[in-house]
């Protein structure tokens, strides 16, 4: 019989350490080769250990929300023959959060009162925690009582009361880093937004057309893929916000390839699946891609390279998109934009007529950094006019 | 015969709920099988205190003989007539005695002496001088109470005494060994210590009067050194022949030690045997009987107070439920649910304990803040020749609600019922700080070990 130690592998892009996302196996079980025993979560998804022997769990450190270093061990195995052992082993240390401790409520106890009051409360079947106490730390007098049953306060009737309890919910997993991700885009970028008007009244009817001619199993467009056209078009001509800023190293990665990022609201939490070179893609491809890994990211499955790369971002809330956003940038791009709804509105046309367009605002923010105002004002102009010409973008 | 309310033993807590309802005119018997006033009044509480100021006194009065005292000197030593001083201990008891049976009578609360015996939840026998009277009832008290608990190999009987031999004898022993350093055991050991007697402690815990703090006990434990007890720390007795001791010391080495006396002090245990408590379907926890916070049994109309439903097992949390119970029957809305119920060791010096101390308020995630005073700075205890001791509070550290009050010194005891009140009022140090003490008393301490959590105490 030997041991196995289970390190925690290198999971590439240089990360030093990642999250414990749930564990599958306990002390004790007996586990087959390619079971899966861990997940762990780096900054861009959820990646599932799988053993790499056939053993018994004889240990097991950290747990869910704990940090584990890239090397340490993170399992040990019993197995047939020999393990891969050494004498000496980094046992894995979970990194401890700060705990802050809270003063909860004191709903458990006892109300503070004199036994008259107490005795009072009791004969008029009037719960005490229930009454608002006027005194000195929450101190319930005669007075008090009085007024909570003038009020009609007994049991059994509905009461406005305060509430003191506090929940305390940890920020771990997919919350914590978004939480450290927006963070990180606040804190670092400057930001401003600029919003503008396009009428998508032409590129709405094509758009209808375009679905007219699909069979029931052919996806159909919504009109996220043209905005994606139409961003392509943009950074084509604006490469300037088709780039990710290093600060560090004082320099602009501008990328010939063009990744759009979906921002997409899963279950866990806000993620950004990819759509990788975009400038490969038809508006039918680029719809596809879109559907499949955003379905891949709200089910859990999306695999890393899915999860990361984008150079710019698109961010919709379809019919709940309001009519101004400010959206924060997914850094270390330097542009994303976001999509507002779509509203019927009475537009003047040609001088003097009045007619309603299919309207809808484009809510974009920059870093002033790298791209200058006026560059951000042509580049969403630029995808004003693709989209109200919607032939430009096939062009 | 036939009754409302069926109250089995006139302890302090079976009386104490008969004479309540009585007064609220619920057709009430008393059954009683020994005399009116249970443990407390006739082999408790009471003649042990007066036993306690005798001793005391005779203490004094020594001290005055050899050494002039506080300027005061006894041309001889005085002279102890033991049998004297029992005959008085014994007055003070027969006239409670005769004032609780006066209380029931005057509340109209039928009296029957005997011993009971259920036949079901609401029927007894009762086994009286004049022969069998069969009792059925509406409702039932239990009030059986508790008696000392007997070591299997050291059997009462002879010269081994449990407490209640301890107050009836005739002359004091000459060489006392007491079994059991809790508060009762101390209790009457150190009173036979001033009465003279030779008295030493065997005691199985690594500390006396263990379910105490250890800072609250110190002064007990230099007052035992001072006297010269010794106190045998991890020992276990383990057989009583000819007047010989045998234990087992710490380091378990077998030992023995001569006596005239020995006297076992190792807890009470409730009283649930011999009278039908089988016969009536009430459900148990451990030892005791189960009740809830209206001190109802299992079985419906039958309701338990006082020793027989365990810890604190204090004649005053009986009567306090004597009350509860007496009242819920005559139809008012009560329960059972104090802030806290002080505990009082009449050692020398005495203990008060009230509420939670601070490592037992961090145990519930309380965090605190801590006043302590000491006697020695308080005027009245030193005009007293009582400056041994302190007072001290433990309050939240978050609103300053008092969780707990200690204390330790002569005479302390009678400061308890300012503690609990201040504990059931749900005082804060401000209210205490707020509150104007009377100079000189003891009471004073109080108010400065709140002045003392605030961190402002005037005289330290």
């Amino acid at each position: 019989m030997g041991q196995y130690n289970f390190k925690l592998p290198d999971l590439g892009e240089g990360l030093v350490e990642a999250e414990i996302a749930d564990i599958h196996v306990k002390v004790g079980d007996m586990v087959t080769e390619d079971q899966p025993l861990i997940d762990m979560m780096t900054d861009k998804a959820t990646v599932e250990m799988p053993s790499p022997v056939d053993g018994k769990i004889l240990s097991i450190s950290g747990n869910p929300g704990d940090m584990i270093t890239v090397g340490a061990t993170m399992v040990v195995i019993e197995v047939e023959g020999e393990g891969n052992a050494e004498a000496t082993t980094v046992k894995a240390e979970p990194v401890a959060l700060p705990v802050i401790p809270v003063l909860t409520g004191t709903t458990s106890e006892k109300p503070l009162t004199s036994p008259a009051v107490r005795r009072r409360a009791l004969e008029e079947d009037i719960d005490l925690t229930r009454v608002p106490g006027s005194g000195p730390a929450g101190r319930v007098s005669h007075q008090d009582l009085d007024d909570f049953i003038a009020a009609g306060g007994r049991i059994g009737q509905p009461v406005q009361q305060k509430r003191t309890a506090i929940e305390e919910i940890p920020v771990i997993g997919i919350r914590r880093k978004i939480a450290t991700r927006m963070e990180l885009s606040k804190r670092s970028i400057p930001h401003y937004s600029y919003v503008e008007e396009v009428d998508v009244t032409e590129v709405e009817k094509l758009r209808l057309f375009l679905n007219e001619g699909r069979t029931e199993d052919q996806p159909k467009l919504s009109i996220l893929p043209f905005i994606m056209m139409a961003t392509l078009k943009g950074m084509e001509k604006f490469p300037e916000c088709n780039s990710h800023y290093d600060p560090e190293h004082s320099l602009v990665r501008r990328f010939s390839g063009i990744h759009l990022g979906i921002a997409s609201q899963t279950p866990n939490g806000l993620m950004v699946p990819v759509v990788s070179h975009a400038e490969s893609r038809d508006i039918w491809d680029m719809a596809t891609e879109m559907m499949r890994v955003s379905a891949a990211a709200r089910a859990g499955k999306a695999k890393r390279e899915e999860l990361s790369g984008s150079t710019v971002t698109i961010t919709s809330l379809g019919r709940i998109g309001g009519i101004v956003t400010t959206p924060v940038i997914n850094y270390p791009e330097v542009c994303i934009i976001g999509v507002n709804k779509i509203v019927p509105r009475p537009m003047v046309m040609n001088g003097t007529d009045i007619v309603i367009r299919q309207m809808m605002n484009l809510s974009s923010s920059f870093d002033h950094r790298v791209v200058d105002g006026y560059v951000a004002a042509e580049f969403i102009q630029f995808i004003k006019g693709a989209l109200e010409q919607p032939a430009t973008l096939f062009m | 015969m036939k009754c409302k309310l069926l109250v089995i033993g006139a302890g302090p807590g079976g009386y104490v709920a008969a004479i309540r309802a009585g007064q609220l005119d619920i057709d009430t018997i008393i059954v009683e099988g020994g005399r009116a006033g249970g443990t407390c009044l006739i082999r408790g509480c009471i003649p042990s205190k007066a036993l306690i100021h005798a001793a005391d006194k005779f203490e004094q009065m020594t001290a005055h003989a050899s050494d002039g005292h506080l300027g005061i000197s006894l041309e001889s030593r005085p002279v102890l007539d033991f049998k004297a001083t029992m005959a008085w201990k014994e007055g003070i008891v027969d006239r409670l005695n005769g004032g609780v049976e006066g209380l029931l009578k005057k509340a109209g609360v039928r009296q029957i002496k005997g011993w009971a015996m259920f036949r079901d939840a609401k029927t007894c026998d009762v086994e009286t001088k004049s022969g069998i009277v069969t009792i059925t009832a509406e409702h039932v008290i239990l009030a059986n109470g508790s008696k000392p608990t007997e070591l299997p190999f050291l059997p009462f009987g002879g010269d081994v005494l449990s407490s209640t031999e301890a107050l009836t004898l005739t002359k004091v022993p000459k060489k006392l060994v007491v079994v059991g350093a809790g508060y009762i055991g101390l209790e009457l050991g150190i009173a036979y210590s001033k009465l003279g007697s030779e008295v030493i402690f065997i005691e199985a815990d690594t500390r006396i009067l263990a379910t105490y703090d250890k800072e609250l006990t110190a002064p007990v434990q230099q007052w035992l050194q001072a006297n010269d007890i010794t106190v045998h720390l991890g020992a276990k007795a383990s057989g009583w022949k000819d007047n010989i001791l045998s234990y087992t010391d710490k380091d378990g080495k077998a030992q023995t030690i001569a006596a005239d006396k020995l006297l076992v002090t190792v807890g009470r245990k409730p009283n649930t045997e011999g009278w039908g408590l089988e016969n009536m379907a009430v459900d148990m926890t451990g030892a005791f009987i189960k009740i809830d916070k209206y001190c109802r049994t299992a079985m419906k109309n039958v309701w338990a107070i006082g020793d027989i439903t365990g810890e604190p097992m204090l004649a005053h949390r009986a009567s306090a439920q004597g009350e509860v119970v007496a009242e819920i029957i005559a139809g008012k809305k009560r329960e059972f649910n104090p802030n806290a119920i002080a505990a009082v060791c009449f050692t020398d010096p005495e203990i008060i304990a009230v509420g939670l101390s601070a490592s037992e308020a961090k145990a519930e995630g309380i965090e605190t803040v801590i006043g302590k005073f000491p006697l020695m700075a308080n005027g009245r205890a030193l005009t007293m020749d009582a400056g041994d001791g302190f007072v001290r509070i433990t309050a939240r550290a978050d609103n300053h609600v008092i969780v707990g009050i200690h204390a330790v010194g002569p005479h302390i005891s009678e400061l308890s019922g300012e503690f609990a009140l201040a504990l059931e009022m749900g005082a804060r140090l401000e209210d205490i700080e707020g509150t104007i003490h009377v100079h000189p008393t003891v009471t004073e301490s109080f108010a400065e070990a709140s002045l003392a959590a605030l961190g402002h105490a005037i005289h330290i």
